[in-house]
């Protein structure tokens, strides 16, 4: 099947759903009959479109189509009829035939029974039987495989409805095609090929006919269609009888639709091989190639392909097209269109660029709706002054006013005016013309070119004459012969001018005669103008002769010069008539051959008669005549010159003439000088499109001139692109109109005012007017003539005179702005402003005269062409020029100040501000800087300003011991600048301090770690993991708390039953006590034993202190108690601060005390003890530990500066040693007082320790070494991290230490490790921890037999094996020639081997790899040491007691504090016996003297002692004991102090307090 | 002193830290302080604050959302030191060690109003690559040793870093007092509503 007919059927059956069974449509497939009727249908659905189209689109198919249809029949002999158009059938189809066949069925039901009975006889019943097989075949040839009318329906592809249309054509013109057969009887064969085809109208055409042609009446419709038919198918009468019948068999047919299944074609299921269908489609469809095209198919031959990329041309990224695609593109476009437009030159698709951009454009979409409305939201945005970008701002530096134009516009004339009468217009004219004469012969060119003529004609005569000049012949020739041509241009000049000069005399005259008649011809005079021509007579005969010369002169030679050409012309005849001679015979020889040809080609003879252009045969030039020129000259000379004789006429044009007043001028010419009286005009000056002034409005004058001598002076901002003028004219009230423009030019800027000549500028303006009085009009033709002849058209036009210049300023300057901010467009103006023009050649010899004018002139300096110039001037001026001989270093420094400095100096706030940024101590923590300056206190600075002031200045107040005020000042200075050192220090970042990183771990570290992963996740002892330290950032009063946890006490001293009622409690802690060190064994109760079982020998309890804060614990009973409590003390940081540095640098010590409670009964009376228990609690001190701050809270931060080298050595030493036992300390540098790093054995070196110690007890070098410890333990202990807060440990030297008279462990360890060596030990410096210190220094003596740990800092020693040494760890040793880092299992000194030779044990610093380079010591050679003076400690005992005296009555402001001098005084005695014996055992001999003399006091006091630093320590130290709490009423108070000086001013003060109660 | 007018002015600022992108990492929290000058004192209000862990969302924005409040009010005399938040977020690494994730900080806004920030995040880099494997494999990446050293100029010239992630905060900036000690600090300051808001911050 064709894919053609499917689609038709397929469009057809939609319309058919409407009115045809599903029945019907299945039936009708099959049979090419059922088809037919049901494309009769269709076009009733579209009935309009059909008739329009139907004459065009049905044509042409048809006869085609016929063809195909008809040929199987093989009724050739229809071709005819068939050419005709098929309107007919269409048109009658009609538009109503639904309906129509609604009605014919309804007929056809009436008329079954009839006309059945008919059929039935006629037609054989077996139809649908002999329908089958035949059928298919036709189909096929019908349809299937004709080429022909494949072709014709690929052209009728898109119209499917017409195509249907043609189709249903076809059938009815089968139908039409039938009637010759009927005739004779069909055959059974015949009529069986028949009825394949279509269903046949023939057997009822007979019998249906009438009844049809019944019916005709009756269908409106259907003869409306057949009404439409005859004038176009007129002839074809049987045809449309036909077409009648048709439709009746057809509507017969309708009628047999009941028994549709009669008609039911059974057939087999259309197949098409797919072999032939791919044959078909092979023919219809192309399918391109996948195939990549090669190149030169893309390309027109022998072209290369051509890469613009490659040439480096940009070609933007073309759009990422797969290759196939482009493939497939590229053969359907070489298939489609031949042509290769669409190939580029490379070969490939032509492309635009990619237009997919990598961003979006569009605003990103915000997906929260407030931001789109954030988005959306109008922004304000404040006014901007505009400024045009064209138009340059003038004078950056200059102030805007300077420039000054200065327009001054005189007056105006019109040249036309509406209002211009007849004579008017001929006055103008006239003045125009005597204008014109005026400057014509102002310039008098027709003389000076006579003059000229005559001093060529005089140069020829003498260069012709050979005798005078003896230049050489060709020379003179060519001179001569150019003179000669330049004679004749300048005659030909002067001719013209002469003629011009008198034809405007002529026209002059002639005007003036018009306006002479005018003025007669109309009877008045409307302008005062006056021609009066005057003659000057001649000398009649010299002008004459002269006249005639010149004729003759002109006349020879024009004469010559057309010999000239004669001769040329001569010449190119003879040349010319050769040439035409050669040719005639040429000619006469062609013809002869020609004539032989003639009869072979007759035509061809004729179209060749002018090959070429006929040489005309030349004429010899005739001979000049020289009458006929001389008649030439004359002629022209008569026109255009004076004639000879004739006077000189002179036009004088004057305005003596009179106008004639009004009363005597007819009415029009009265209205139009009252026309003229009611205009006024005015100016207005538009400077760069705006305007900026107008003149004043002046009456419009009679003889059209306005005077208005007004000088405008434009002061400009910007530079001027335009200057107009604006000329308007006001008519009465009635408004102005705008006459026309006048464009001035901008003054070039040579021109300043008063050099500026008055201008002309003429306007015109294009404005009709028409005026119902005398006045001519403007743009209106007019005539002078009566009958309107020679009609002339004058435009409104005239002249400004004006001038503009640059204005002058007052001192001479021009006011014009500089040249370099003017145009390119004004270039031309500055070029022309060049120095030589200005000022003359001479003034460039001037260099002043130069500058001067450069300086005038505005030359633009940055200039390249003016770059010499300005070299040049400023070399030659400079030395008169003012040169500043000082240098400003930011000049503009004053313009930003806002407030003058001495008032930014009294500013406290910014002065607070500054201190702070500074970090000044004092303001360092400054919190909340005041926001004005009142409200900061005057207060604020006095300490600062006090220290500053006492810097220098020692003061002694505090300090009793002028020496110690001294060192206290010194140290004082050396700790602000190391504190200033570090400071600075600190805001230098190593990478360490910011950021935490883990090292590269070794092998074994890594390894480990590894094998960590398969550790267990919960072990069962977890270690604790450090945690890693987070300073608290805002931590207010409270928020630190000091947390002391007192677990237990060993070894309390009990009371001693004495004889007397009162205990004496011993002394209390082992730091008093136990000096027997040296026997290990040493400790342990002693005294327990003596006392009774059962008593309570002491009932001891802790007490912490700090920050005179007061906690204590519950109390214990027994010597050995155990409270496990914690303490917990509130803390507060100086100042608010609790930044590090600032907390390292509390100075608060926690002081722990015991006590013994005593409990005492009250009652004095033994009677109410029954009812009541009064007792009294006292406390007795026993002892104290101080622990300072700094070691509660200690970093410690070291600084590098000796030995690159060594200091290398030292930190893989330190990184080994850290490496392998992270918490022992190792020291191997420190820094000294000066900051500097010092390797730590250069601090050891034996010293000399004083005379005096030495020489005490010659005999005992056990005694001296104790002796010489509790001299260096006297020496004050001050922590390097209260002097150098939070940034290092500081080392002083021996000496310094001594100097100073304060220090911590590590000078104390330092000094006495000295002495011991100087002793003759072996001493070592012990670097560990102990308690209550920490990490800390002690030093390490050996002796005979066993090693003794010394505490530099008490001077007590201790064994090896001493459980209760102080020092619990140790790290290394230091040596004056080594280190040792201890590399033991262990480090409690308990537990380790102190012999240094062992390396396995001992890691030392300098070994074989590392030799010891002999480092030179820090230390001096020799410590001196000064006497103390006794009589001074004896004045500061004194002050010292009456001080704590007072203090103890200070502290006790609600009891009267009573003073047992005699107490007192025994105290007194006692104290220096302390003092020999250390603090040992003299107690037990004195108190029972004691007690002796005081008798019945119950004595409760105790002995402090301190190394002597300050005053306050011992106060504190008072305070702690607590003694002042007693309030018992008759209690008695004793109190003494002893000071012994030891050399270099080291005091040991002794207080001794004690209360007293008297028994009763 | 009361009728000289107020002595110190008042920033009130309340927001949330809203969300993060980091692309590569999930499972984070994120910690917050702030770092000021030394005329600045907290009035109210936490200073410091510690988030929950946050998955990534499961739609294509990946975004870490942790809408953790802030509240805090500050006074002050002086706007030298103004007080900037300073973020630090944390997440596990592969073997569950907890890593920080990127430092970043910014200033509280000047002007009242409704403001929204972005600050692009960073690490600290390892010295070396050998120290950057290690600390990857032992978990142990290097950090700041005070988050507050992102707020600060001082000694970052010795540091390397590497961008990694976006936190997106929201503030509602109220300040009382300040025009009254002579700070202007815009035109919104009068408009109480949500102004223009430019965004300094933004990464883009």
């Amino acid at each position: 099947m064709n894919p053609k007919e499917e689609k038709v059927k397929i469009i057809t059956e939609e319309f058919d759903e409407n009115d045809e069974d599903a029945g019907v449509g299945s039936q009708k497939k099959t049979s090419k009959m059922a088809r037919q009727k049901r494309k009769k249908p269709l076009p009733a659905a579209g009935p309009e479109e059909m008739v329009s189209e139907n004459p065009h689109l049905g044509n042409q198919p048809e006869p085609l189509q016929e063809d195909s249809d008809t040929r199987p029949l093989s009724m050739t002999t229809r071709r005819g009829p068939r050419s005709l158009p098929p309107i007919p059938s269409a048109s009658r189809t009609g538009f109503a035939e639904f309906s129509m066949r609604e009605r014919m069925r309804e007929k056809l039901q009436a008329a079954r029974s009839k006309a059945e009975s008919t059929l039935l006889q006629e037609i054989p019943t077996p139809r649908p039987r002999r329908l089958q097989s035949p059928g298919e075949k036709e189909l096929e040839t019908e349809f299937g495989t004709e080429p022909g009318e494949e072709a014709q329906k690929t052209q009728q592809e898109d119209d499917s409805q017409s195509h249907s249309r043609v189709k249903f054509r076809d059938s009815v013109r089968k139908i039409k095609t039938k009637p010759p057969v009927p005739p004779g009887f069909p055959s059974a064969e015949e009529a069986y090929n028949f009825f394949t085809f279509n269903f046949d109208p023939e057997p009822e055409e007979s019998e249906e006919k009438p009844k049809a042609k019944n019916r005709d009446g009756t269908t409106q419709e259907e003869e409306e269609g057949e009404e439409e038919e005859p004038p176009v198918q007129g002839i074809h009468k049987t045809d449309e009888q036909l077409l009648i019948s048709a439709t009746e068999a057809e509507a017969f047919l309708w009628g047999l639709d009941h028994a549709a299944a009669d008609f039911v074609a059974v057939r087999p299921a259309d197949y098409e091989s797919a072999h032939v269908r791919l044959q078909m489609e092979k023919e219809l469809l192309f399918v391109p190639s996948r195939l990549t095209v090669p190149t030169y198919k893309k390309l027109p031959e022998n072209v290369q392909p051509r890469y613009l990329e490659d040439e480096g041309l940009y070609i933007g990224t073309r759009p990422d097209v797969p290759r196939t695609c482009q493939n497939i593109m590229e053969n359907r476009l070489l298939t489609q269109e031949p042509g290769r437009r669409w190939f580029g030159d490379d070969g490939r698709i032509v492309a635009l660029p990619n237009p997919i951009k990598p961003f979006p454009s569009r605003p990103p979409v915000l997906t929260q709706e407030q931001d789109f409305r954030a988005e959306l939201e109008t922004l304000y945005k404040k006014a901007v002054k505009y400024v045009h970008r064209s138009q340059h701002m003038i004078g950056s530096g200059d102030s805007p006013g300077n420039f000054q134009l200065d327009i001054d516009i005189s007056g105006l004339i019109f040249t036309h005016h509406p209002c211009f009468s007849r004579e008017h217009v001929l006055a103008a004219k006239l003045a125009q013309l005597y204008d014109q004469y005026l400057a014509r012969h102002q310039r008098n060119k027709a003389k000076f070119l006579t003059d000229k003529l005559q001093a060529l004609r005089n140069a020829v005569q003498t260069g012709l004459n050979p005798e005078k000049t003896h230049k050489s012949l060709d020379t003179t020739q060519k001179t001569i012969n150019e003179y000669k041509s330049e004679i004749r241009q300048t005659r030909k000049l002067r001719d013209a001018e002469q003629e011009k000069d008198r034809m405007l005399l002529k026209t002059i005259i002639k005007v003036w005669k018009e306006m002479k008649s005018l003025r007669e011809f109309q009877r008045f005079t409307n302008t005062p103008l006056k021609l009066v021509l005057r003659k000057e007579k001649v000398d009649q005969k010299a002008d004459e002769e002269a006249y005639e010369a010149e004729i003759q002169a002109e006349i020879s030679e024009l004469l010559e010069e057309h010999m000239e050409e004669h001769e040329q012309k001569m010449e190119a005849y003879r040349a010319a008539y050769q040439q035409w001679k050669a040719w005639k015979k040429a000619q006469r020889a062609k013809k002869k051959k020609k004539k032989q040809a003639v009869e072979e080609h007759p035509e061809e003879e004729m179209g060749e008669p002018y090959p070429e252009e006929d040489p005309v045969k030349p004429v010899p030039p005739e001979p000049t005549d020289r009458a006929l020129m001389e008649h030439q000259v004359r002629e022209r000379a008569a026109r255009s010159r004076r004639r000879p004789g004739e006077p000189l006429l002179v036009p004088e044009l004057s305005l003596a003439g009179s106008v004639t007043p009004n009363e005597q001028c007819p009415r029009v010419e009265v209205l139009r000088r009252e026309d003229v009286k009611r205009r006024s005009i005015y100016l207005k000056v538009i400077f760069n499109d705006k305007e900026v002034s107008r003149t004043d409005s002046r009456p419009l004058g009679a003889d059209f001139r306005v005077h208005f001598g007004q000088i405008f002076n434009l002061q400009i901002f910007n530079w001027p692109e335009s200057l107009t003028l604006q000329v308007y004219e006001t008519v009465g009230h009635s408004g102005t109109t705008l006459l026309a423009e006048v464009f001035l030019p901008i003054p070039e800027t040579t021109i300043v005012t008063g050099r500026a000549p008055i201008e002309e500028v003429e306007f015109s303006s294009n404005q009709h007017v028409t005026l119902d009085h005398e006045g001519v009009g403007s743009g209106m033709p007019f005539s002078f003539e009566a009958d309107g002849s020679n009609q002339l058209i004058l435009m409104t036009s005239g002249k400004v005179s004006n001038s503009v210049a640059w204005a002058i300023g007052e001192n001479g300057i021009p006011l014009i702005p500089p040249l370099s901010q003017q145009n390119i467009g004004f270039r031309s103006a500055l070029k022309r402003a060049d120095a030589i023009s200005s000022i003359g050649t001479s003034g460039l010899t001037d260099l002043k005269k130069l500058a001067k004018w450069a300086a005038e002139s505005k030359l633009d300096p940055n200039d390249p062409n003016n770059a010499p110039l300005m070299q040049l001037i400023s070399v030659a001026t400079s030395g008169e020029s003012y040169v500043p001989d000082f240098f400003r270093l930011e000049q503009l420094q004053q313009e930003f100040n806002f407030v003058s400095d001495e008032e930014l100096n009294r500013s406290k706030r910014f002065r607070l501000l500054c201190l702070r940024s500074q970090e000044v101590p004092e303001f360092r923590n400054y919190k909340q800087i005041p926001a004005y300056d009142r409200e900061i206190m005057e207060k604020v600075f006095q300490d600062y300003e006090k220290r500053l002031r006492d810097r220098n200045v020692i003061e002694t107040k505090d300090h009793i011991d002028p020496h110690r005020a001294m060192v206290a000042k010194y140290l004082q200075q050396v700790r602000e600048s190391v504190i200033n050192r570090f400071l600075i220090a600190k805001h230098h970042f190593l990478l360490s301090d910011l950021i935490v990183e883990e090292e590269v771990p070794n092998i074994s570290i890594l390894g480990l770690s590894l094998f960590k992963l398969a550790e267990q996740k919960r072990p069962l002892r977890p270690r604790r993991k450090g945690r890693k330290k987070v300073t608290a950032q805002n931590l207010s009063d409270g928020d630190i708390k000091v947390l002391v946890n007192i677990i237990r006490a060993y070894d309390i001293p009990v009371r001693k039953p004495t004889a007397s009622k009162f205990q004496q409690p011993s002394r209390s802690s082992r730091t008093f006590s136990e000096k027997h060190a040296a026997s290990p064994t040493t400790h342990s109760p002693t005294h327990s034993a003596d006392y009774p079982l059962g008593q309570v020998l002491v009932r001891p309890f802790v007490e912490v202190s700090f920050q005179r804060t007061i906690c204590h614990t519950t109390t214990a009973e027994g010597p050995n108690p155990s409270w496990n409590e914690e303490l917990e003390l509130p803390f507060r940081a100086p100042n608010g601060d609790y930044s590090t540095s600032s907390l390292q640098s509390v100075k608060d010590d926690v002081f722990i005390n015991i006590f013994d409670e005593v409990l005492y009964d009250v009652l004095e009376d033994d009677r109410e003890r029954g009812s009541g228990i009064h007792t009294r609690i006292e406390r007795h001190w026993l002892g104290c530990v101080k622990i300072p701050f700094s070691t509660i809270y200690f970093q410690a931060k070291f600084d590098s500066q000796e030995d690159e080298k060594l200091l290398q050595a030292t930190e893989k030493f330190q990184a080994e040693c850290a490496l392998k036992f992270p918490h022992r300390q190792c020291l191997t540098t420190v820094t000294d007082i000066s900051g500097k790093t010092v390797f730590i054995t250069r601090y050891l070196k034996p010293l000399n320790p004083p005379q005096e110690l030495l020489e005490a007890c010659p005999n005992n070098p056990q005694a001296t070494a104790e002796l010489v410890a509790r001299y260096v333990s006297l020496i004050p202990f001050l922590p390097d991290t209260v002097s150098f807060a939070g940034i290092c440990d500081l080392w002083s030297t021996s000496d310094q230490f001594l100097d100073l008279l304060a220090g911590d462990e590590e000078e104390h360890a330092v000094l006495l490790c000295n002495y011991f060596l100087s002793l003759g030990k072996k001493a070592w410096l012990v670097m560990g921890s102990a308690i209550p210190e920490g990490p800390t220094a002690y030093v390490l003596t050996r002796e005979q037999s066993h090693y003794l740990i010394w505490n530099p800092c008490s001077g007590h020693f201790y064994g090896q094996f001493d459980t209760f040494c102080p020092l619990k760890s140790v790290g290394c040793l230091i040596g004056p020639d080594n280190i040792w880092f201890n590399i033991q299992r262990h480090d409690s000194p308990l537990r380790i081997n102190f012999d240094v030779t062992k390396p396995k044990l001992w890691k030392s610093f300098f070994s074989r790899s590392l030799l010891y380079p002999g480092l030179s010591s820090v230390q001096p050679e020799e410590l001196i040491y000064q006497r103390t003076d006794k009589a001074a400690a004896a004045e500061l005992q004194d002050r010292i007691e009456k001080i704590l005296k007072e203090k103890i009555m200070d502290w006790r402001p609600r009891h009267l504090t009573r003073w047992n001098r005699y107490c007192t005084s025994a105290l007194r005695h006692f104290l220096p016996l302390l003092e020999r014996s250390r603090g040992e055992d003299v107690e037990d001999d004195h108190r029972g003297e004691l007690l002796k003399q005081l008798g019945d006091y119950r004595f409760s006091g105790f002995p402090l002692h301190m190394p002597y630093s300050e005053l306050k320590p011992l106060i504190e130290a008072v305070y702690s004991t607590g003694v002042h709490n007693i309030d018992v009423p008759n209690v008695e108070f004793a109190l003494a102090v002893y000071i012994h000086p030891y050399p270099k001013n080291v005091l040991s003060v002794w207080i001794y307090v004690a209360s007293l109660i008297r028994n009763r | 002193m009361a009728a000289a007018g107020p002595s110190v002015f008042l920033l009130m600022v309340n927001g949330q830290v809203e969300s993060a992108q980091f692309p590569e990492y999930d499972d984070l929290y994120c910690k917050y302080c702030f770092v000021y000058g030394q005329d600045w004192a907290p009035t109210a209000g936490l200073e410091e604050g510690i988030s929950q862990i946050t998955s990534k969302s499961q739609d294509v924005r990946q975004a870490l959302v942790w809408n953790f409040p802030i509240d805090v009010t500050f006074k002050s005399t002086n706007p030298y030191g103004w007080p900037q938040i300073v973020l630090s977020v944390y997440g596990p690494d592969v073997f569950g060690n907890d890593v920080v994730r990127g430092y970043g900080a910014v200033h509280l806004p000047f002007s009242p109003g409704r403001h929204k920030r972005t600050i692009p995040m960073f690490v600290p880099e390892s010295t070396s690559k050998l120290q950057k494997f290690t600390s990857w494999f032992m978990g142990r990446r290097p950090e700041y040793t005070d988050p507050k050293v992102v707020a600060q100029g001082e000694g970052r010239e010795v540091t390397r870093v590497r961008s990694q992630g976006f936190v997106t905060l929201l503030f509602n900036v109220v300040t009382k007092d300040m025009r009254k000690l002579g700070y202007d600090t815009g035109p919104s300051d009068t408009q109480g509503v949500s102004g223009p808001s430019p965004p300094p911050g933004r990464p883009l």
